[in-house]
């Protein structure tokens, strides 16, 4: 099956022909909205990160920021850098021109202050867009899509409409050739014993265990006890019996193919199919993770309702009921509510996200791009010093 | 049509109620490409569980074609299925 996207010099396909503007610290953050509002044709982001990292989390950071910006819906990228971080653009480009990605920098110390860099910056990006411009969209394989799930805001019947829809998608996917990431590490937990049947090795199998192990351990060390506290309350009076039955239906939205790999936050998987993605439940760090870590599409289901896009990938916006829909029919692309409602089924709503799923690749706004939603966060993993 | 209640998986015991549905009431469900008959025992609550057989103390709830805990008292056809019946065995990740 095809779709229409933009093949890069990496050999990847993008869904998207963004430029990026990438501040490689904070310090450069201000500079790099400044170059963006000169040239409004390119995204940026903001960040708290670039400095102040020590040993393992200066790797996951540079993994995250690289693996971001290398992102195939990226068709150029600036960074812009202080001078004297850590995370300097020098050392991103050299593992962004490994990836082949088009990549140009400034540095304001190096260039003189607010003023001289963003007209710098203005010039570079400029050149970036205008060689952007003439890469046209081409015939492609749905089997070099990956797709990454999250649930965010979910209400007790997520796991009855919305999560089991997506699920029929992310099979049809696979069954295709194409890759899911499904993530959120915390929320698994309760089906660790079930993913690890799931796993398609031993390895992979332990993986699964270990990730949910650290994940527990790094709840217990903040004073909770997950398995004594969940389900919460409110699940309970919404219908929710036992912690199994929650996360069976946090982990539903990945469908019900066989686990390939688990992978770190931001880490690029190796293999196609369904994919696990060791990351916190957090709605934005857990999309820009999976974008990181290659996923040109997120689809994204809620209860309760977020307006929550991505800068460089589109966020498909599926609710769980009808009365969400209703209420925010500008952040929800697609109702899975009516599976509660009673005149959808779950196979008929998943084949409508397939359907999207192709569109949007192929070129659709999503809701959240038309509106501009653009939030972006990095999963800190150490002490800032 | 409408329907009352979902099935996710067609080994699942429960049912999930999509409205309001009364005790006495028959309820149709679907369970993979078969269609099955429940007369309920008691009302439930929209968004809460029903038994599709009788389930043993001891024995599995399934939902989702998966063990979602163990009956902790015999529950018939129809009765709601909750905490007051239903306990969880995941037990610590340390004891996998």
């Amino acid at each position: 099956m095809k779709f229409m996207g933009f093949r890069r010099k990496s050999g990847k396909i993008g869904i998207r022909n963004h430029v990026l503007v990438f501040p490689t610290v904070i310090c450069a953050s201000v500079i790099a909205q400044k170059i963006s509002r000169e040239v409004p044709e390119v995204v940026y982001v903001t960040h708290q990160h670039g400095c102040g990292h020590l040993g393992e989390e200066k790797k996951h950071m540079m993994r995250a920021m690289t693996g971001f910006c290398s992102n195939p819906n990226i068709a150029g990228v600036l960074l812009v850098g202080l001078g004297c971080e850590l995370i300097t653009p020098e050392l991103m480009m050299v593992e962004l021109k490994k990836s082949g990605q088009r990549v140009e920098s400034v540095s304001i110390q190096e260039l003189g202050g607010t003023i001289n860099a963003v007209k710098k910056g203005v010039e570079l990006v400029l050149k970036i867009l205008d060689e952007a411009a003439s890469v046209r969209r081409e015939t492609a394989d749905i089997s070099e899509l990956i797709v990454g799930t999250h649930c965010g805001g979910s209400d007790t019947m997520s796991g009855l409409s919305a999560n089991p829809a997506l699920g029929v998608a992310c099979d049809s996917l696979i069954e295709k050739g194409g890759t899911v990431i499904l993530s959120e590490t915390p929320e698994l937990l309760g089906t660790e014993h079930i993913l690890k049947r799931r796993a398609v090795s031993e390895e992979v199998g332990r993986r699964i265990l270990d990730i949910a192990k650290a994940a527990e351990a790094r709840i217990n060390a903040m004073g909770v006890d997950i398995r004594g506290t969940e389900p919460s309350p409110g699940n309970i009076a919404g219908g929710l019996t036992t912690l199994e039955e929650k996360a069976l239906g946090a982990i539903r939205k990945g469908g019900t193919t066989s686990i390939k790999e688990v992978i770190d936050y931001a880490q690029k998987p190796s293999q196609k199919g369904l994919i696990i993605m060791d990351g916190p439940a957090h709605d934005v760090i857990s999309n820009i993770g999976m974008i990181a870590s290659g996923a040109q599409l997120i689809v994204f289901t809620t209860g309760r309702g977020t307006p929550v896009g991505s800068p460089v990938a589109p966020v498909i916006k599926v609710s769980s009921n009808s009365r969400l829909y209703n209420c925010m029919q500008d952040n929800i692309d697609i109702n899975a509510g009516t599976i509660l409602d009673g005149y959808e089924t779950i196979q008929s709503v998943g084949e409508k996200i397939f359907h999207e799923m192709i569109e949007v690749s192929s070129g659709k706004e999503t809701l959240a791009e038309t509106l501009g939603h653009c939030e972006f966060a990095i999963h800190p993993i150490g002490p800032t010093v | 049509m409408k329907l009352s209640a979902i099935v996710v998986d067609s080994s699942d015991n429960v049912a999930t109620a999509l409205h309001e549905l009364q005790m006495g009431e028959s309820i149709t469900v679907e369970v993979g490409n078969n269609k099955r008959e429940v007369i309920l025992t008691e009302s439930i609550t929209k968004g809460f569980k029903f038994a599709l057989q009788n389930i043993n103390q001891g024995q599995s709830v399934i939902k989702y074609g998966e063990v979602i805990g163990l009956a902790t008292k015999v529950i018939v056809r129809g009765e709601k299925v909750h905490i007051h019946n239903v306990e969880g065995q995941k037990g610590r990740g340390d004891k996998l």
